[in-house]
């Protein structure tokens, strides 16, 4: 299938992660005794892209466009409802049970939330070991101390915080938790869920400087998932941008915002708002009407095209598939 | 002629058990009729602890406004009695809270939470409220009016909720509009829609707004004035234009630093503001962004830096505002 190559770079590179015809269906049921289903929610609808190792790939879109679904698919807190997910070369869904505990230390994730991604009864030194002591890696208590103490001066806290609460630190102190306890098991492969949104821009950009620098040092791949596209490009060298559960354009960083072709990724990047006030005023702000639609019952088609202002009657039939019009920069517009 | 709200020496505090937390210490600004001013900052710097001020919404006993005066339309709000503070709340005076989920009374429809302004301050009768009601919701650019009107929020997207408390705010024609991150909750695209509306409304209608946001890049396009405050203080203020193009605080500067954009190349490593923002329990008697500040010396933390005029409305609270380099 041409679209399986999709967003993948060229082949001898060392593919770390596939997806191809990704879907995820989240079934909605009526009934109390006998429950049957009514409809589905689309909250995936056939992506595919790879990623080769030390790469980090941004996935961008609004509330709603499936990626963070995305993201708990390739963690498998979700199985997904067809689609295949290979990594280091194995598929992903038919992993025996030991070796999906070895999957399981090799990709971990930092969620959004710095406030309830932490159990708020554990100490944070329990916090980061607790991974190390589930998977068997160290289970000497003094060995696992000394490891957590390095893991947070790593995350540029101090050891000391390994004997308090969560509620003793603040946002920023506590997303730094959430990257050591990511990093607690030497993983290859991080899902970064929103990893800065929930954070003040002063303490933001100090957790993006540590997330590059831990990338460099240990040869991370990361799959940063965010909806502001200003940090994804700062921090990403290829962007995936999502729609409703599709997937409309992916290219290299620069040639994404400099070039985009999709008029979704235009609508988007127009959207985002310039701390300048000057440059703002001359800024032609074309603004996408209307709102997104429900995955329940997407448009037919291209999803986008109620919204769209290039759209043709044709763009209600056909869902469009993604081509290479430039290479490495994949569309899902015949229009644009 | 004064200005339509002119705040002098706000102080706001928080009585808790570690401390007296001065979540507002001393600010001092007016907003003309038909301006719109922003107030930036990070969470816990005290922007929207002063804005609720400005309305008496503080909860007491915990928190109370301490000093200074609040004047709107030269008429001291603080010394008015709770009813005559509520004749003014949701009349002249109308608010656009942050979260749209939760803003809204989930078990009454739209149409009941935007009569009941109407009947309460107006006393319109059922049938005016409904067809002004009909006709606010159009104005924000509500679909169906009329089938919204039965609606409850959980119906209505992010956006739509966010249109539905503006239409509220708009109500009673008010001369003043406090939005608390009107758009923080909001996806990008909504996010333009609903600061476009907000800019157009103001226009049209010659309404004053204070913009209370974190995002820097939001009130760019739309503030005639910003002010910037951290720990409970305004340590700059000025025109769009100042603060972005010439920023004189080294917070302002590093605030605008440590933020990727999209219209600048990209950047090897960004430059964050270092350490954490301060308890506001415990302040001593320097400049509280002193253990921060790349320019701190030993006056700073002497005594606390007073707004200094640069020139028209600029003015920065830091003693070496004169050395910073120009961005």
């Amino acid at each position: 299938m041409s679209v399986v190559e999709t967003a993948g770079a060229e082949t001898p590179v060392d593919k770390i992660l596939e997806v191809t015809d990704l879907r995820m269906y989240f079934p909605i049921t009526e009934g109390i005794m006998i429950q049957r289903k009514v409809a589905d929610v689309k909250a995936v609808d056939g992506i595919s892209f790879s990623m080769s190792r030390g790469e980090t790939l941004g996935l961008v879109g609004e509330s709603g466009c499936g990626k963070t679904t995305t993201g708990r698919c390739i963690l498998q807190l979700e199985k997904q409802t067809s689609g295949d997910i290979v990594f280091n070369g194995q598929n992903i869904s038919t992993l025996s049970r030991s070796d999906m505990l070895q999957f399981r230390q090799k990709v971990q994730v930092i969620f959004q939330d710095p406030y309830s991604s932490l159990n708020p009864r554990m100490k944070i030194g329990d916090i980061i070991g607790e991974p190390m002591k589930v998977h068997k890696i160290i289970e000497d208590k003094t060995e696992r101390d000394r490891r957590v103490a390095e893991l947070l001066s790593l995350c540029g806290l101090s050891p000391q915080f390994s004997d308090r609460y969560p509620h003793e630190m603040s946002g920023g102190q506590r997303q730094r938790v959430g990257v050591a306890r990511a990093l607690a098991l030497n993983p290859e492969f991080i899902v970064c869920d929103e990893a800065v949104s929930a954070l003040d821009v002063s303490i933001q950009a100090q957790v993006i400087n540590l997330l590059e620098d831990l990338r460099d040092e240990f040869n991370l791949t990361y799959l940063f998932i965010s909806h502001d596209l200003s940090v994804i490009r700062h921090l990403c060298q290829r962007v995936a941008v999502m729609y409703l559960g599709h997937m409309v354009e992916v290219a290299d960083c620069d040639e994404l915002f400099e070039n985009p072709m999709h008029p979704y990724t235009k609508a988007l990047l127009d959207a985002v708002p310039i701390a300048d006030p000057v440059l703002e005023a001359s800024r032609e702000h074309k603004i996408v009407k209307g709102e997104i639609p429900s995955p329940i019952n997407p448009p037919s088609g291209c999803v986008f095209h109620p919204r769209c202002e290039i759209a043709v009657p044709a763009c209600s039939q056909a869902i469009p598939k993604l081509v290479e019009v430039k290479p490495g920069h994949w569309v899902a517009c015949p229009e644009a | 002629m004064a200005a339509l709200l002119e705040i002098e020496g706000l102080r706001t505090q928080f009585f808790t058990s570690s401390g007296i937390v001065k979540a507002v210490d001393g600010i001092t600004y007016d907003v003309e009729a038909g301006e719109t001013v922003a107030v930036v900052g990070e969470s816990g710097c005290g922007k929207s602890v002063s804005a609720l001020s400005i309305l008496r919404l503080v909860a007491e006993p915990a928190g109370k406004v301490v000093g200074g005066t609040i004047k709107f339309q030269g008429q001291d709000l603080l010394a008015l009695s709770d009813i005559e503070m509520r004749k003014i709340r949701g009349n002249d005076i109308a608010m656009v809270f942050q979260e749209p989920m939760t803003s809204l009374n989930p078990v009454l429809t739209i149409g009941l939470q935007l009569t009941e302004t109407l009947t309460h301050h107006l006393n319109m009768s059922g049938e005016e409220a409904t067809a002004r009601a009909v006709e606010l919701l159009g104005l924000v650019g509500i679909s169906e009016p009329e089938r919204r009107l039965a609606q409850y929020p959980h119906h209505l997207s992010g956006g739509m909720r966010q249109r539905v408390m503006i239409a509220m705010a708009l109500c009673c024609d008010p001369k003043l509009i406090i939005a608390d991150e009107p758009t923080t909750a909001l996806d990008v695209t909504i996010q333009a829609q609903i600061l476009e509306l907000m800019k157009n409304l103001t226009r049209d209608f010659g309404v004053a707004m204070i913009i209370i946001t974190h995002n820097l890049g939001v009130v760019a396009r739309y503030a005639d004035r910003v002010n910037v405050m951290y720990a409970g203080k305004i340590i700059e203020t000025g025109t769009a234009k100042d603060i972005y193009h010439t920023p004189k605080h080294p917070y302002t500067l590093a605030l605008l630093k440590s933020v990727p954009r999209i219209d600048q190349p990209r950047v090897a490593k960004l430059d964050p503001v270092q350490g954490q923002p301060p308890d506001l329990s415990k302040l001593d008697g320097g400049c509280a962004f002193r253990p921060r500040c790349r320019y701190a010396t030993d006056k700073c933390a002497q005594s606390i830096p007073e707004l200094e005029k640069i020139d028209g409305v600029h003015a920065a609270a830091c003693f070496r505002h004169n050395e910073l380099e120009e961005v």
